[in-house]
This record gives C-alpha cells, structure tokens and sequence, in this order.
C-alpha cells in the first residue's frame, strides 16, 4: 500500500477547514486525478502526501511509513523518494535547465557530489534524458527565465523523472500549457510513472485530461471526497454536482461530453 | 448647476506632520549635545592654519622614494583589507547559515516558521555576530596592537572581527529575502540543508552577497587607513606621520590613492555584477 489516509483533517491556519475526515487507500503503481473546483483542498492534499504539511488530525502512511513518526532525517530520507511537481516550478531564474534537472537527485547523492555537480554538471547525460522526454533536450544548458512557463512546468516535470521517485505527487502539472502539449505532456507522464513502477496522483483542472489518461479519479468538493471510483463509471451527474456552483448564475466551468475533446485554449 | 464640495481631508496629513514634528524633536537636543558650532570654521587663526596646509597640497609629492614607499604602504593597505575579509568570511558564512531561518527543516511544514526551540537555538549565533560587530574595528585594533605588537597583523585582526559580524548579519538577511519556495522545493525533495543551499538559495543570493562583499572590502581599506592611525600598518600609519610633518603635497598624493582605490572597489564591484546578470 502506497498511501494510506484515515480520518486525516487539515485546517489552514484562519481557522478554515481545508480537508476534513477524509479516508484514502491507494496502491503501489495505481495512477490517480484529483479533480474538483478551485479551493476544494486538491494543493493540501497534495501537500500533506508530500509531507509538506502535517495533518492536525487522523493518520497517514506514506510508502508503508508515518512520516510524522520518525525522526526529521529519516523523514527526509522520505521526502527522497517523493517527487512533487509545482504547478509553477519554484527554479531559480539565473539557474541553468541542467542545473534545475539535476537538483531532483539531490536527497540521493552525498554533498560533496552535489556540490561538485554544481560547478560541472556530473550526469548530464541523465539530465538530458530526462529532458528529451519532454521534447526539451534543446534546452539543456539554457537559463530557466529564458523559458516560457510552459516550458519550465515542463522542466519541473523532468526534474522529478530524473528524480526516479515512488511517489509522483503533480498538482497542475498542465496548467501553462496549451491543450495540445498538455495532453501529450500528461501522456508522457503517466507513462514514465508507469516503466518507472511510481504511483502516481495528479490534480487537474481540465475534466477531460483527467478522464483520458488516468484509471482512477477521485473529486474532491469542499474538503471532503464526493467520489473515487474507475474514469470510466464516472457519470456526468457526478461532474455536474461536483463543479455546481451556487454563486455564480452560470457555471463558470462547462464540462464537455466525453466523447468529444475540447478545445478550448486554457492558460 | 454643480455644487463645488470640498474634497474629504487627506488623511495621511496627520500623520505626516505629527512624523515631522517628532524628527525635529529628536534631532534639535542632538544638535545641542554635539556642541556643534560652525564658527569655529571661520575664526580667522584657525582659517590660516588649515589654509596653509591645504596650500601645501599642490602639487602632491611625487618624487621616486615616495612614491616607492606609498606603493609599498598601499600594497600592505589592499593585503590587510583582503585578508581580514577572508578571514570575517570563514566566520560569516557558516555563522550566516546557522543564524539565518530560512535554511530550517522544521519550517518546512509549518508555513516558513521554524518550531521555537529551532528559533532558540539560532539566537546564540545571532548574539555572537552582534558581539562581533558592536566593538568598533578602532578598538580591537587599539587592542591587537597592545597584544600582538605594531604592524599589520593587528589591523587584519580587527578587520577579520569586526567585519565577520556585519558580514554574517547581513548574509543571513540576504538568505532571508530570496524566494524561499526553490528551496523549500528542494528541501521538501529530501535534500540536504548545505546542498539546497548551494543549488536553490546560492544562484538567487550571489548578486547581492557579491555586491556587498565588494562594498565591505571597500569599507575595509578604508577602516584599515584609519586603523593605521594607530600604528596597524598600511597607508594610514604613513599618512600619520605625513600629517605630523605638515608635509601637505604627501598627505594629498595619499588621498589620490585613496581615490584610486575606492574607485577601483566600485569597478570592481560593478563588473561583477555586470557578469553574473
């Protein structure tokens, strides 16, 4: 079992819950979207399984261990083998691409290698795989504020493919591209995950991408999981009441049918 | 036909000349205590004086012997400003990175705050930069001479203390501004603290820490001319004995140089700057 959530609460700290009681199975090698309107709790989620926040309530399991059980260096032994993919990847605007890739196997290597790597890039080769997965090979001794946003999410992507982590966590990991490049990008994705033996869990925006490339889907609404079930049982009953807004007079996100793609340029 | 209503009162008025009012109340007994009287400077007696020793200046000494000796003083000025700054940076760096917050692991998951008893343990090393740099480099020098004899060994010395607090302090303010969410990125990713250090702070931080090195160097040459005064070396104890010799043209050669100097720090600076743009 790859993760683990029983009862797990997160309250943001203004009081607001962010997710509430929520329970989760999920295991080795399984791909999963998380979908659900904006403010659902889809990034804290995401960041309570990457340990980046600690829930206030219930437990959670992580790669068969408690991360907030252990000791700080063996939770970042943890951390090592979680992968998280920023909606905007936090890179340093002067840092070169390769540099950027690199970084993602520095919870592996000892600091004196990555110190070294640092001054001359020790695997670019590796570096450069990663990237040409991405159509981005090109770019590999670019700066990253030379590239579009597109381009660096991209980046970010490698950089956890180069990371060869268990656990791929992506939140919006299509969200600056168009929706050419972001279907394929997310093909690209599930199917590293999937040579890689890497579950992995992705929130996403777009309905449709979700429905095309990931078996499982769970919606999230309001902090609490409306429903998990296989892409193909989900109705689009289940997606209306989902992404039903009582504020707005017209719902500000159409969902398309699914047989038909949308194309509908997102940023 | 329109009704001219006056506009609502600019609330930041108040404010403002209350803020004006205060300076002014603050600064007048500073006045008062600093004994500051201009007149002094136009006393006739006193203006003779200077005048006669500013007159000397043109044309600044230029014979061979001096110039040999001011190029030897300047050289033993540049050495005591650069090794007293490598030494301040062998105690910064390290002191920077374990009294700054934004390298903690425990901050990670709580919002960029770090656990208390992490905040506690970073006020040691904060007291000591403070304690570094609270003693002007004046005193240690007074202090290192009577220690370790006259010479430069002294003004490197005080330099090296003096400068390792202000440099520490201020690197770990530096740390502080950048973007911390690269290195959280990285942290969060297992890392290391000194590797994501080096790969997600370093690349934001070397501009500014570059910058005020440089302006710290400066700053040492000059504090090392000073220092001089009181027999650490370099130009300042040539420019001591110049001045008590009301030798003028020397005194005016040595602040050319000074000049020089300064103006080669700022090259110096500005071309580092220029290439790590």
């Amino acid at each position: 079992m790859t993760l683990r959530l029983v009862g797990v609460g997160h309250s943001h700290a203004n009081g607001t819950a962010a997710l509430a009681d929520l329970q989760l199975e999920v295991g080795q090698g399984e791909r999963i979207a998380v979908i659900g309107p904006s403010g659902a709790g889809k990034t804290t989620l995401l960041r309570l399984l990457g340990t980046a926040l600690r829930p206030q309530s219930g437990s959670l399991e992580i790669l068969g261990e408690a991360p907030w059980a252990m000791s700080a260096r063996a939770r970042q032994r943890l951390r090592a083998r979680i992968g998280l993919i920023h909606q905007a990847p936090p890179l340093p605007a002067r840092q070169r691409v390769v540099t950027a890739v690199l970084a993602g196997r520095l919870g592996q290597w000892s600091l004196p290698r990555s110190l070294l790597s640092l001054a001359f890039p020790l695997d670019a080769t590796g570096a450069e795989a990663a990237l040409a997965r991405l159509d981005l090979a090109d770019k590999l001794y670019q700066r990253c504020d030379q590239l579009s946003g597109g381009q660096l999410q991209r980046v970010g992507i490698a950089r956890v493919l180069y990371q060869r982590p268990a656990l791929i966590l992506a939140d919006e990991p299509v969200s600056a591209m168009d929706p050419v490049l972001a279907g394929h990008t997310l093909g690209v994705l599930t199917r590293e995950a999937q040579t890689q033996g890497a579950t992995l869990l992705a929130s996403l925006h777009a309905v449709e991408l979700a429905l095309a490339h990931f078996p499982r889907i769970i919606g999230i609404r309001a902090g609490r999981i409306l429903f998990d079930r296989p892409a193909e049982a989900v109705t689009p009953a289940e997606l209306a009441a989902l992404y039903a807004n009582d504020q707005l007079e017209e719902p500000s996100v159409r969902i398309a049918p699914l047989s038909q793609p949308l194309a509908v340029p997102r940023c | 036909m329109l009704i001219a209503t006056p506009a609502p009162r600019d609330p930041a008025a108040l404010p403002r000349l209350v803020l004006t009012a205060v300076v002014i109340l603050l600064l007048w007994p500073g006045l008062q205590l600093s004994e500051l009287d201009l007149g002094v400077l136009f006393d006739e007696d006193n203006a003779r004086t200077m005048g006669g020793f500013v007159a000397d200046f043109w044309p600044p000494a230029h014979d061979t012997d001096f110039l040999a000796l001011l190029a030897r003083a300047t050289l033993e000025t540049l050495a005591i400003a650069t090794a007293g700054l490598a030494l301040a940076l062998v105690v910064a760096l390290p002191a920077a990175l374990l009294a700054s917050r934004a390298l903690s692991l425990s901050a990670i998951s709580r919002n960029g705050h770090p656990a208390w008893w992490a905040q506690a343990l970073r006020w040691p090393v904060r007291g000591l930069l403070i304690v570094l740099r609270s003693v002007p480099e004046i005193v240690w020098a007074l202090l290192f001479v009577r220690a370790v004899g006259l010479g430069p060994t002294a003004g490197v010395l005080a330099i090296a203390i003096t400068y390792a607090g202000m440099l520490g302090k201020v690197y770990a303010e530096i740390f502080e501004s950048v973007d911390p969410l690269p290195t959280r990125a990285l942290l969060g990713a297992g890392s290391g603290r000194l590797a994501a250090f080096a790969y997600a702070m370093l690349p934001q931080a070397t501009g500014e820490m570059l910058s005020y090195t440089v302006y710290r160097w400066e700053c040492g040459i000059r504090a090392s001319v000073v220092m001089g005064f009181v027999g650490a070396g370099g130009l300042g104890q040539q420019m001591d004995l110049s001045m008590r010799m009301f030798a003028g043209g020397e005194v005016a050669s040595m602040l050319l140089t000074f000049l020089a100097l300064v103006l080669l720090a700022d090259l110096i600076s500005r071309l580092l700057r220029w290439r790590l743009a």
